[in-house]
């Protein structure tokens, strides 16, 4: 059996940062992804990064994903890529499903000191007649499609939802050379940034807000998006349909964080809306409610890469001050700078309810 | 090019001749030439050596990836990052194999699911 000091579960922004914070102190860490390449889902996002300089704002992720790993590489973290946890257990060890070379699979099992769990999340779906068709896709897929795979997903697209996700994938299929028809949102005014929702709608791309989608129509695909107006109770305003002749419906409607790995290890959840609904709880050191298992990035509250990060940071510290490579004064100095930054990154009216709902996460972790 | 919006790629109803991004205003140009064979339902297309199953299955316009099991409806990509698992396809014989996350081999076999598995 291997035995390894940290094992990292997940190769996203939030496990790489908490990897090379921890090797960079002088842990050995091994991060376990599942795909081909480590990264997450950095590599899809091609726009700058926005806020002040110290969160990298006016940075691509594309090239913050390739800073990281340069990084990691550089402190000594090994990463093992093509390779699924299939098992946690009690006293701390990890079963991995490893993929070789020649495409074999071999099952690895690894003694760890402390476990961080970096999952993320995955996309919620919209349900209407004709969900299901081919053509009805996650933004986020379709944003994996043309900016990683470099593939059109469609010719004509209509975005579901105007949060940030639903605006920016919206300008980034117009920059791959997709025409995208409109974006629907329900609620009365736009989800995102007022910067990303001016910029389609400077490209000429309509938002119709208080509006639903009723139906997907086609046979073997999407071949038409009937939307209607909702009243203020949301509920559709008959008469008011409109039709487009699409190919592709895109679902930027949230995601929720993958926390069946936390689950398995008895980490306990709570159901917070805000956070794209039941998440682990932790406490000011990422550290859930099972001692050595921290918890890192979105599983444990869906928000951005920036704040990815800095969690990811503060866990990686904490590890090293709990496997006794700093002192207790530097690693408090340490952290209390990264709170500084994940709450100057919780501010505003976007912000905000993030904030509440972390803190109440801190709150109930302690009881 | 400029990065404004609005005078390049809207307005104008455009051409599809190819649903690969080529060319890219960030992302600059698709470096990627090397092509591989692969038989898609015994059609012989052309795919890019390394992408992802479903990125050639796009380029060449094939948008059903399976058959549900009761219903026999058909299914394409969802989530595009292997966990939704909408997208599985028969993969050189074995069922289940999520095309998403799944790259290309020269030769490689590849057949629409239906159910799970057997075409009745």
């Amino acid at each position: 059996m291997i035995k390894k000091e940290v094992v990292v579960i997940g190769g996203g922004p939030s496990g790489l940062s908490a990897a090379v914070e921890a090797a960079k102190k002088g842990a050995e860490v091994l991060v376990v992804d599942e795909n081909l390449r480590a990264g997450g889902q950095l590599f899809k996002q091609i726009h700058k990064f926005f806020g002040s300089s110290a969160h990298q704002a006016g940075v691509r992720g594309i090239d913050i994903a390739s800073e990281l790993l340069e990084e990691a590489r550089e402190c000594g973290v090994e990463v093992w890529l093509n390779s699924a946890v299939v098992g946690l257990f009690k006293e701390k060890k990890v079963t991995i499903k490893k993929t070789l070379a020649d495409n074999s699979e071999k099952l690895e099992i690894i003694q760890a000191k402390k476990i961080v769990i970096a999952a993320g999340a995955s996309e919620n779906a919209v349900r209407f007649k004709g969900w299901t068709l081919p053509g009805v896709i996650g933004a986020g897929a379709a944003q994996t499609m043309i900016n990683v795979n470099r593939v059109l997903p469609g010719k004509r697209i209509l975005m579901i939802g105007s949060g940030n996700v639903g605006l920016i994938v919206s300008y980034q299929l117009l920059q791959a050379g997709a025409e995208v028809v409109g974006v629907v949102e329900a609620a009365p005014q736009i989800g995102g940034y007022g910067v990303h929702a001016a910029k389609i709608r400077r490209a000429g791309i309509p938002i119709y807000t208080s509006h639903t989608i009723l139906e997907a129509k086609g046979v073997k695909g999407v071949e038409e998006a009937v939307i209607c107006e909702v009243n203020d109770k949301w509920q559709p305003i008959k008469g008011t349909e409109k039709v487009f002749k699409v190919d592709t419906i895109t679902i930027a409607a949230g995601l929720k964080p993958l926390i069946e790995l936390a689950m398995m290890h008895d980490c306990k959840c709570s159901f917070i809306p805000q956070l794209g609904g039941w998440v682990p709880l932790h406490d000011e050191n990422m550290e859930s409610t099972n001692p050595g298992i921290y918890l890192v990035g979105d599983v444990t509250g869906v928000e951005e890469a920036n704040t990815a990060l800095e969690e990811g940071r503060l866990a990686g510290t904490a590890i090293a001050e709990a496997l006794k490579y700093i002192s207790l004064e530097d690693a408090g100095k340490l952290k209390k700078e990264i709170w500084h930054r994940l709450n100057e990154l919780r501010m505003g009216p976007f912000g905000e309810a993030r904030m509440l709902a972390k803190n109440n996460i801190l709150t109930a972790c302690k009881i | 090019m400029s990065e404004k919006p609005g005078q390049n790629f809207i307005n104008e109803r455009r051409v599809f001749k190819y649903m690969r991004v080529n060319d890219h205003i960030i992302l600059g140009k698709d470096e990627r030439k090397e092509m591989v064979e692969i038989k898609v339902n015994d059609k012989t297309i052309q795919a890019k050596k390394g992408e992802m199953i479903i990125a050639a299955l796009i380029a060449n316009g094939i948008k059903v990836n399976r058959y549900t099991v009761k219903k026999k409806e058909p299914r394409g990509i969802f989530c595009g990052i292997g966990q939704c698992t909408d997208c599985i396809m028969t993969v050189n014989g074995k069922p289940n194999v999520r095309t998403c996350v799944t790259p290309v081999e020269d030769g490689m076999i590849i057949d629409t699911q239906y159910g799970v598995g057997r075409k009745e």
